[in-house]
């Protein structure tokens, strides 16, 4: 106010308004900071949008849900409006969820909006993880966002399964049956975690409620919170971004927040909002009054959970019937092994960032994203991941791959739990050779030029294709990527003389290292020097 | 017995020297099947039963031998009643191309008219199972509601929440039950062809039959409602799964592409 | 970048300069040349261009608008059960239809005009924000140590043990509680899960039409589903006790059976099994006729009502227990005692 004074002049409005809130929030530092902000714009950076975007939708749609929602299990008769249900005995749940859905306007396109956005969201998120991981923006100094981001997307899978059990459906129910019988498997504990979760025999009056407050406080609450610490670190942390002409990794070169990004990304929510409403518009999603109320002793054929279950739906599928019974005990292998590696999949991913860092040894921070050509082995690693998870996805649904494909069952189980163990082999293999060839694709390119499409005849009548060199930004774009050295295990023996034990740790770091970063690992990028001779010298068409 | 013995004197019986052990198989059905229509308006009847057989000794009696004994090829037609003759030859399914563990359906290659004339020489070999009349198994008037839970009960385990059909063991299949005839569901429940398992008269009465068509025909008809949009197959969650990354998801990529790319460039003049 | 002096590994990239920096070689003809000049777009440089642009960004203003009235038109006007037919979507609810394509389209007009306005109105020239460490300078890092260590010092956290000890001990103990509270949420396991509702006596009702199942009912080939005499879908524990008690009836030539106990347990091939898989307690009934096989629709574990429904394929570990039957004096169906084994799923106690 004293400067406006000073001036003698009248502040407008919003000018006084943002004064009023400075005095007390200090928003103008935080506005200094970060007003003109410099955002990086690439399509894929606007993944986790993506995934933003629709957990806000799901929250907006969740809030108006619970308005109509009855999270009961006591039963009740429907009398509601769709006829082929009238007079059935359903929980009050179903009966709200059918309320919803047919007698509540607008309430079907909600709860469409709601399950669609949640489908979305949870492949925004793999995705988005992919493209982090692809281009390795998980490294230092962002390993922390990585777990933030890992645990929103497990977090999401819970969140996803609880809220889909929550209307008591046929399909739903049988998937809360699944999840019952595999709490059961757990040794020693197993029934009594399974009598406190659905506070007594299944499926008792208790889950709903249960899950209810599981699905729309609990698990979002802290998804909430991890979101916004995931957008903090992004904000902190600035963006990374691609190798390129003024481009280093001291800086970040873009569009400034303000206007540019900020019209960007909120023009991108109506933008995700308006079309997954439209999918929503169009698709049915979870019709529960197909598929009716839940009864322990009716099920449906096809009956999997939710995409994003579906790979623990696959480790069930083709888990062979183990059981061992000693002492009067039974030990459940056949549910429990899959239940273990249920998390070992998802962890597998989690845990990849520190494994490079340590194999690597890099202390710096990376800021600059690796083309996934150019680095085979992690690259690799994604693919061969991606395919396990497939395959699983794949044992998921093997009913209907074999009903549309014309195949066995029998003989898809089979053909996965074999895949199961080579498939992420044969991926990886795969992968690393197409990396390489990529690198040697590069490498010519930058050492002599792009195949221009003119045929040339030389005097002596031989035809050759004129390649025109590549202006310096793309040779530096091309050449800007990071090699790095096999790591060895030092001298095993110091100045004095003395013999130093080599620690197991230490002889694999080395092996994965070679493995990494040794020959045939990486095709060494082409040197100044290699350019130079090449360019200068005539005659070399 | 007397229902039997009854039986006996058929005209054709006489003919027939298997017919004895025939009968004496199809003898449980007897004992709680309808079996009296078989003799109504004998002559049209014994006419339809001379020209079934000719089209069986051209049609089937390869498989199902000459005198529906069956074979290694097919099995015996004894006792499976004209009601499984309508179905399995309504709708294409016989005559097979090649025995199997399961018969697709075809295109029907007999009329309505030869395939009674077939299904009145099969019964003739046994008694059992009736092609059912238009008031048997016409949905109208029948009970949704109990038919969606008995459907639940009965049915959903092997042809899904709305009959789209699904996967049994090594390749099998339930077939979808789009489309398919009121008469032909209600048959199929009877006689329970090939791998299907028959629900009987005597564990799900007629009218029960009637409320399950009409539930299928509610939920799975050519007027079906599905008043959230696309049906996507009617399969759960692995065509929502699909739906949202190849739709959902790609359409949002698409659209973030054009967010980001860059606007293009004046051109240098 | 201080963090580079952590590095102490010798295999780390050697061309820092080149990959890390803007520092321009001459000689280098890999050098990063720097941010290429900005180019404008037409709108730049033709006003008649930018105000092209001007127009469209507003009629995507103006059609949301548009939208938005006839969401709410939409709203009042249709009713909320009306189906009409429209292609390729089939038979929708009109209302659920047009609210969902009218909000979409005043949604994605909004963000459609905001991005065409950033697009092609605002500034495209890209600019460089320099990054910062994040780890802080050694004279930060310095001063943070010393203050916590005077912080600690003054606290006596270290020297006094006895209420550093005893602090722990509270902390770790006060959890308890909750977790003891957590005890009510259900009952303890006991025998629950060993027993049904079945008891010797009891008939064997059709879950159909409500009525007790007769031998001469159950025919070679069909299939009929049964539940405990005195269960009723109206009943308070219906649920729970069908999770349990739901039977399969299947008969089966007794010359077909190949188990001895299978034949014995059953009324003249009439076979009563538990519809509950054995793998994770899904109803299993898909039951082919012709090979007596059942295999459950949720996890393909597939058994053999022949041969004392042993599992032949996939992931369930045990048979599924058979109910022994007879007939009681009125000729119905009766179950001659419970299950002798657990059903369902197995589990740590079952044996």
């Amino acid at each position: 106010m004293s400067t406006a004074d000073d001036k003698n002049r009248k502040a407008p409005a919003g000018e006084r308004v943002a004064d009023w809130a400075d005095g007390r929030l200090g928003i103008y530092g935080l506005a200094k900071a970060n007003m003109r902000k410099i955002f990086p714009d690439h399509w894929s950076f606007m993944l986790g949008e993506i995934a933003l975007y629709s957990f806000i939708i799901i929250i907006l749609t969740g809030v108006y849900l619970t308005l109509f929602f009855h999270p009961s299990m006591n039963e009740v008769e429907y009398h509601g409006g769709y006829v082929p249900l009238q007079g059935v005995m359903m929980s009050e749940a179903f009966a709200s969820t059918l309320d919803i859905s047919f007698d509540v306007r607008g309430g079907l396109l909600i709860r469409q909006i709601h399950h669609w956005a949640a489908l979305i969201f949870l492949a925004a998120m793999l995705v988005h993880m992919m493209r982090v991981f692809f281009t390795g923006a998980f490294r230092k100094p962002r390993e922390i966002n990585w777990l933030f981001g890992f645990l929103l997307f497990v977090l999401g899978m819970f969140t996803g399964f609880t809220g889909y059990s929550l209307p008591d459906d046929l399909l739903s129910g049988t998937g809360v049956r699944f999840m019952q019988g595999a709490v059961l498997s757990v040794p020693v504990v197993g029934t009594y975690l399974s009598m406190f979760l659905f506070g007594g025999e299944f499926p008792g009056g208790d889950f709903v409620a249960r899950f209810y407050s599981v699905h729309i406080l609990l698990l979002p609450g802290i998804m909430l919170g991890l979101v916004v610490a995931h957008l903090i670190l992004v904000f902190y942390h600035k963006h990374t971004q691609f190798a390129g002409p003024g481009r280093t990794n001291r800086n970040v070169v873009g569009m400034p927040l303000l206007p540019v990004y900020m019209a960007k990304a909120g023009g991108f929510f109506f933008l995700v909002f308006g079309l997954i409403v439209i999918v929503s518009a169009i698709a049915t999603i979870n019709p529960i009054w197909s598929i009716g109320p839940y009864r322990p002793d009716q099920v449906s054929t096809g009956a999997q959970p939710d995409w994003y279950m579906g790979f623990s739906e696959g480790l069930i599928r083709v888990m062979p019937g183990w059981e061992i019974n000693f002492a009067g005990h039974t030990l459940v292998l056949g549910v429990f092994i899959p239940l273990i590696i249920f998390p070992l999949v998802l962890v597998a991913i989690a845990v990849y960032p520190f494994v490079e860092s340590w194999v690597t040894g890099d202390k710096r921070e990376h800021h600059i994203l690796d083309r996934p050509r150019n680095a085979p082995t992690r690259t690799a690693f994604g693919v061969a991941w991606l395919t396990w998870y497939f395959v699983l996805l794949v044992g998921g649904g093997n009913d209907l791959w074999a009903t549309h494909f014309h195949l066995s069952i029998n003989a898809i189980t089979w053909f996965v739990r074999v895949a199961f163990f080579a498939g992420p082999v044969i991926a990886f293999i795969v992968t690393k050779r197409i990396c390489l060839g990529l690198q040697r694709r590069d490498a010519e390119k930058v050492l002599h030029g792009r195949e221009s499409g003119v045929i040339k005849r030389l005097p002596h009548g031989e035809f050759v294709e004129v390649h025109t060199p590549l202006e310096q930004g793309d040779l530096h774009k091309l050449t800007a990527h990071e090699q790095y050295k096999p790591a060895e295990i030092g001298p095993t023996v110091d100045e004095n003389g003395v013999e130093r034990k080599v620690s197991p740790g230490e002889k694999l770091r080395a092996k994965l290292s070679e493995g990494y970063y040794g020959e045939g690992s990486q095709i060494p990028k082409p040197t100044a020097e290699e350019y130079k001779e090449i360019t200068s010298g005539h005659g070399h068409h | 017995m007397k229902k039997l013995s009854a039986r006996r004197r058929h005209p054709l019986a006489a003919v027939v020297v298997l017919l004895l052990a025939l009968a004496a198989t199809g003898g449980l059905y007897t004992a709680f099947a309808p079996a009296g229509k078989a003799q109504a308006d004998e002559t049209a009847q014994s006419l339809a039963i001379e020209e079934g057989k000719k089209l069986y000794s051209v049609g089937c009696a390869s498989c199902h031998g000459t005198g529906g004994q069956g074979s290694s090829d097919g099995p015996s037609l004894v006792g499976v009643g004209s009601a499984a003759v309508d179905f399995q030859v309504g709708t294409g399914r016989m005559p097979a191309m090649a025995p199997g563990a399961q018969v697709p359906k075809k295109k029907v290659i007999y009329s309505q008219k030869e395939i009674d004339q077939l299904a009145a020489y099969v019964a003739s070999l046994g008694a059992g199972p009736i092609t059912p009349t238009a008031k048997q198994y016409s949905p109208a008037g029948a009970d949704i509601a109990k038919g969606g839970d008995l459907f639940r009960t009965n049915c959903t385990q092997c042809h899904n929440f709305t009959g789209e059909g699904g996967a049994l063991t090594h390749g099998k299949t339930a077939p979808s039950l789009e489309g398919v005839d009121p008469k032909h569901i209600y048959e199929a429940m009877q006689t329970g062809p090939q791998n299907m398992p028959s629900f009987p008269d005597s564990t799900m009465p007629e009218q029960q039959k009637r409320d399950i068509i009409a539930y299928v025909k509610a939920v799975n008809g050519e007027e079906s409602a599905s008043p959230g949009g696309l049906k996507l197959g009617g399969l759960g969650p692995v065509s929502e799964g699909l739906f949202a990354w190849i739709f959902g998801l790609g359409a949002l990529i698409a659209v973030a592409v054009w967010v980001a790319a860059h606007t293009a460039k004046a051109k240098k003049s | 970048m201080s963090s580079q002096e952590e590095i102490p590994e010798e295999n780390l990239p050697s061309e820092q300069g080149a990959a890390h920096g803007a520092v321009e070689r001459t000689d280098d003809p890999f050098a990063d040349p720097g941010l290429p000049a900005h180019r404008p777009r037409v709108q730049d440089i033709d006003e008649r261009a930018a105000k092209r642009s001007e127009r469209a960004v507003a009629f995507l203003f103006t059609l949301s608008m548009v939208a938005t009235v006839a969401f709410i038109a939409s709203f009042v006007a249709f009713p909320v059960d009306k189906i009409v037919f429209i292609f390729p979507f089939g038979h929708v609810s009109i209302l659920h239809f047009s609210l969902g394509l009218t909000l979409g389209i005043a949604l994605f007009c909004i963000g459609a005009g905001a991005v065409h306005w950033a697009r092609t109105l605002m500034s495209d020239v890209e600019t460089a924000d320099d990054r910062h460490p994040i780890e802080a300078t050694p004279e930060v890092k310095a001063k943070v140590l010393e203050d916590f260590a005077i912080g600690a010092a003054e606290s006596g956290f270290g020297r006094r043990k006895l209420i550093r000890n005893t602090m722990f001990g509270a902390l770790a103990l006060v959890p308890l509680s909750g977790v003891v509270l957590l005890r009510d949420l259900g009952p303890l396991p006991e025998k629950k899960l060993r027993t049904t509702m079945w008891r010797k006596g009891k008939q064997l009702i059709n879950m159909n039409t409500n009525e007790p199942l007769r031998p001469e009912d159950v025919v070679v080939g069909s299939l009929t589903f049964a539940m405990p005499e005195g269960l009723d879908q109206h009943s308070e524990d219906f649920q729970k006790q069908i999770a349990k008690a739901a039977l399969m009836i299947v008969r089966i030539q007794p010359d077909e059976i190949k188990d001895k106990r299978e034949l014995e347990w059953s009324h003249q091939g009439i076979v009563a099994y538990s519809k509950i898989c054995t793998h994770v307690g899904c109803p299993i009934s898909l039951y082919e006729q012709q090979t007596h096989h059942v295999l459950c629709p949720c996890h393909q574990s597939t058994f053999d009502l022949s041969d004392g429904a042993r599992v032949i394929f996939g992931p369930a570990g045990h048979a599924l227990p058979q109910l022994r039957i007879g007939v009681n004096a009125e000729g119905n169906l009766e179950a001659l005692g419970d299950f002798d084994e657990p059903v369902g799923p197995a589990f740590w106690e079952r044996g």
